[in-house]
C-alpha cells in the first residue's frame, strides 16, 4: 500500500528525515516511535503533503502512484488521512461543512455519486455515536474553543467519516485521560481491515496497549534505527530510549 | 470658478425654490453650514482625519444634485432583489436623494410611529423635527457634513414614541439613476427613539448601472433612555461611485445602539461614524466589513466618545482586500476623566489577498480615567496556512480552501447582524462578492 524508500526532507537549512525506509501493506498497523524531535511528525506531515517541508531525495508509493507528487487534496481523495498532532481552529466552518466538502470531493475523485444531505446527516451522527462525539461540537467551527481532547476526539470523528485506506495518527494520543484514550483506540480499531492499514505515531507505548501495532518502528535522528514485533513498544517502555541512543552512537 | 463658488451658486438656486417651503430655523441653519462649508473647504491629505484618503476626484468635480425623481426602468420588482425578496417590512425607496413614493411601500405602523420622508415632515410637522435635525452630526467641523446640511432635502425620517417596538425592520433604498452628468445626492436621515422603544433601520444605497456619480450621506440617530436602535447600512454602489457617509449618534442613559457596517461598492468610500455616550449604562456596538477589490478605496472611521461612566462599547471591523485596494481603519475611542468603569473592546483584523493590497489601520485610545477596562488590536494577514493544509488535508481543493477561509472570515461578521433576510440575503451576495465563489453553504 505505501511503500517508502529513502526519503528524505528538510525545512530551511535543517535536514530532519534522512533516508527513511518503510513499506507498509494491507491491513497491517504500523507503530513509529521515537524520542521528541526525531522526526516522526516531519514524516507523517511530509505523507500528507504540508509544503513546509522539502523533499531532497528519495520516494514514496502510494498504492502504486507516486505520492509525492500529489497535491494534500490529491492524497485525501486517494485515501490518505492524517490525524493532526495540533489540530488547527478554523472559525467560522463548521466540521461538519468541512467533511461533506471533503467526502464529496472524494467521492467525485473516485466516480462515485455525491452524498445527499439526509445521507450524510446520518453518517454523521453513526460515527459520533462511535467516538463519543457530542453532536453539537461538530455543527461548531472545527475545533474552535475545544479542549485539547476534543481536539483529537475530532480527528478520529473526521477519520471515521472519511474512511480512508491509509490513516496515519500524529500522537493522537498525546495528552489524553484514559477514558478518551480508549475512545480513540476504538474509533481506530473499527477502522482496522484487511484492505486499509493505518500508521500511528507516538512516543509513548500506552496507546498501543489499546491498537496493538503488527510492527514497531524506532525512528531516530531522521532514521529507522530498529524495526520489530509489538514487543519491542513495550521494551522501549522498560527502558527509554536511550539504549538505543547509545547503540546508534556505538554502531 | 472654484468648487466652493459652484456649491454656493447652486445653493442659491435651490434656495429661491425652497424660500416658501421651508421653515426660518431651517433656512438658518442650511445658510450657516454653507457658510462654514466654504470656509472649510474639502478636506486635503494634510488633514490628519483625512491622511490616507484623498478626495480630490470628488473635489474637483461640479456635481449637480440630480432632479429626476423617477429611476427609468426600474421596477418594483427589480427592487426585491435589493430588499432581499421576502423581507416582511417598510420600505422608502429614494431616487437621487429623493423621495419615491410609487416604488416605497409603508406597512401597518403601530400607534404614533412615524416612519416617511424627511421631506414631508419638514413640510407637515417641522416642529417635530427641530429639536434634533441638524443639532447632533457636527456641520461647524466636517466639511462633508456641512455639505449635506447645507443642501439638506430629503432623506428618511423615523420617530418611534416611548415605549413603541417596530418589530419589523425599516429598509430605507438609496438609488443613484446615473442620466449621464455627474449627480450628487445628499441624502439625510433622522432617526429619534423615546424612552423604551426600539427600532431597526436598514440602508441600502444602490446604483442603477455603472456611473460615476457622488452620494453624500447623513445620518441623525437619537436615542432617549432605554431605547434600543440598530442601525445597518449596506453600500452597493458601483464601482465607480463616490460615497461619503457620516453617522452621528446621540445616546441616553441605558440606552443600546448597533450599527453594522457593510461596505462592497463604490470606487472611493468614507464612513465616519460618531457616538457620544453622554449618560450611564450605555452600550454601544460598532460592527463593519469592507470587501474591496480592484481600485477600490475605503475608509471607515469611527470615534466614539466614552463621557460617562458604566458604559461598554464594542467595535469590530473586518476587512478582505484584494488586487490593488486600499482600505483604512481609523478608530478613535476616547474616555474622560468622568467615565469610570468604561469597558472598551476594538478589534480591526484585515485579510489581504494580493501584494498589491494594502490597509492602513489606526486604532487610537486616549485615556483619561483610572477605573476602565479598554482593549484594542489590530491584525493584518494573509490567509492561514496552516487552516489552508488542513483543509486539503481533507479534500477540499486549493482554491476552495482558500474561498472557505476568506468566506469564514467574513461571515463572522454577517452572522452578528440582527436582522435575518439582511443576514440571509448577504450571505448569498457575499458568495458572488468575494474573490473566489463557492457553492452556498445552505443547510449546514
Amino acid at each position: 500500500m505505501l511503500e517508502i524508500k529513502n526519503l528524505r526532507a528538510k525545512v530551511g537549512d535543517r535536514e530532519i528525515l534522512k533516508g527513511i525506509n518503510l513499506t507498509v501493506k494491507p491491513g497491517e498497523v504500523h507503530a513509529i516511535m521515537g524520542p521528541n524531535g526525531s522526526g516522526k511528525s516531519t514524516l507523517a506531515q511530509v505523507l500528507a503533503g504540508r509544503d513546509t517541508y522539502e523533499v531532497t531525495g528519495g520516494e514514496a508509493t502510494y498504492e502504486g502512484k507516486d505520492l509525492l507528487d500529489m497535491d494534500p487534496e490529491e492524497r485525501a481523495r486517494e485515501g490518505l488521512f492524517l490525524a493532526f498532532q495540533y489540530p488547527v481552529e478554523i472559525p467560522g466552518v463548521s466540521t461538519t461543512y468541512l467533511l461533506r466538502a471533503g467526502l464529496n470531493a472524494a467521492r467525485k475523485h473516485q466516480g462515485l455519486e455525491e452524498l445527499d444531505a439526509m445521507d450524510f446527516l446520518s453518517l454523521v451522527k453513526e460515527k459520533a455515536r462511535l467516538v463519543e462525539m457530542d453532536e453539537s461540537l461538530m455543527n461548531r467551527s472545527v475545533n474552535e474553543g475545544f479542549s485539547g481532547g476534543e481536539k483529537k476526539r475530532n480527528e478520529i470523528f473526521q477519520m471515521a467519516v472519511l474512511q480512508p485506506k491509509l490513516a496515519i495518527l500524529d500522537e493522537t494520543d498525546s495528552g489524553l485521560d484514559i477514558d478518551a484514550l480508549k475512545i480513540v483506540a476504538q474509533g481506530v480499531n473499527k477502522l482496522r481491515g484487511a484492505d486499509r492499514a493505518i500508521i500511528v505515531v507516538t512516543h509513548y507505548q500506552r496507546l498501543l496497549n489499546y491498537i496493538v501495532p503488527d510492527k514497531v518502528h524506532v525512528l531516530y535522528e531522521g532514521r529507522i534505527v530498529k524495526s520489530g514485533g509489538k514487543e519491542l513498544a513495550l521494551e522501549l517502555e522498560d527502558k527509554g530510549y536511550s539504549w538505543i541512543e547509545e547503540k546508534v552512537a556505538n554502531a | 470658478m472654484t468648487n466652493q463658488e459652484h456649491y454656493v451658486s447652486e445653493f442659491s438656486k435651490l434656495q429661491k425654490e425652497q424660500a416658501a417651503g421651508q421653515p426660518g430655523w431651517l433656512g438658518r441653519v442650511r445658510k450657516a453650514a454653507l457658510d462654514r462649508f466654504v470656509e472649510l473647504g474639502f478636506p486635503t491629505l494634510e488633514d490628519e482625519e483625512w491622511k490616507y484618503t484623498n478626495v480630490a476626484p470628488i473635489a474637483k468635480t461640479s456635481y449637480r444634485l440630480g432632479t429626476e425623481t423617477k429611476a427609468p426602468g426600474l421596477k418594483v420588482e427589480q427592487l426585491e432583489r435589493i430588499t432581499f425578496g421576502e423581507m416582511e417590512c417598510s420600505y422608502l425607496v429614494f431616487v437621487n436623494g429623493r423621495f419615491t413614493p410609487e416604488l416605497s411601500r409603508i406597512r401597518r405602523l403601530p400607534d404614533g410611529v412615524r416612519v416617511g420622508s424627511l421631506a414631508t415632515a419638514l413640510a407637515e410637522e417641522p416642529g417635530r423635527l427641530e429639536p434634533h435635525l441638524a443639532r447632533h452630526a457636527a456641520f461647524d467641523k466636517q466639511a462633508f457634513v456641512s455639505l449635506n446640511t447645507a443642501f439638506l432635502q430629503d432623506g428618511a425620517f423615523v420617530h418611534l414614541p416611548r415605549r413603541k417596538v417596530m418589530e419589523e425592520p425599516i429598509h430605507l433604498i438609496y438609488v443613484t439613476a446615473p442620466n449621464g452628468a455627474p449627480l450628487v445626492s445628499h441624502p439625510r436621515n433622522l432617526i429619534v427613539a423615546e424612552e423604551g422603544s426600539q427600532v431597526a433601520v436598514v440602508e441600502s444605497y444602490v446604483s442603477l448601472g455603472e456611473s460615476a456619480y457622488f452620494t453624500n450621506s447623513v445620518t441623525e440617530v437619537v436615542a432617549s433612555e432605554g431605547a434600543v436602535v440598530d442601525l445597518c447600512k449596506l453600500q452597493r454602489e458601483s464601482e465607480q461611485a463616490y460615497h461619503v457617509a457620516t453617522l452621528q449618534s446621540h445616546l441616553s442613559r441605558s440606552a443600546r445602539f448597533a450599527s453594522h457596517s457593510i461596505s462592497l461598492g463604490g470606487a472611493l468610500v468614507r464612513n465616519d461614524i460618531n457616538m457620544v455616550l453622554d449618560a450611564e449604562g450605555i452600550e454601544c456596538v460598532l460592527n463593519g466589513l469592507y470587501l474591496a477589490q480592484g481600485t477600490q478605496h475605503i475608509d471607515n472611521h469611527t470615534f466614539i466618545d466614552h463621557a460617562k461612566a458604566h458604559c461598554a462599547s464594542r467595535e469590530l471591523y473586518k476587512g478582505v482586500l484584494s488586487g490593488r485596494s486600499h482600505g483604512v481603519f481609523n478608530g478613535k475611542i476616547m474616555v474622560r476623566k468622568d467615565a469610570q468603569k468604561t469597558d472598551a473592546k476594538q478589534t480591526n483584523k484585515n485579510l489581504l489577498l494580493s501584494e498589491e493590497a494594502l490597509v492602513d489601520t489606526k486604532p487610537q485610545l486616549e485615556i483619561y480615567a483610572d477605573d476602565v477596562r479598554c482593549t484594542h488590536g489590530a491584525t493584518i494577514g494573509q490567509l492561514d496556512e496552516e487552516a489552508l493544509f488542513y483543509l486539503r488535508s481533507r479534500g477540499v481543493g486549493r482554491e476552495d480552501a482558500r474561498s472557505l477561509l476568506i468566506h469564514a472570515f467574513a461571515t463572522d461578521l454577517i452572522s452578528r447582524i440582527p436582522v435575518k433576510p439582511v443576514r440571509t440575503g448577504l450571505e448569498c451576495l457575499l458568495m458572488t462578492r468575494l474573490p473566489v465563489g463557492i457553492e452556498h453553504r445552505e443547510g449546514l
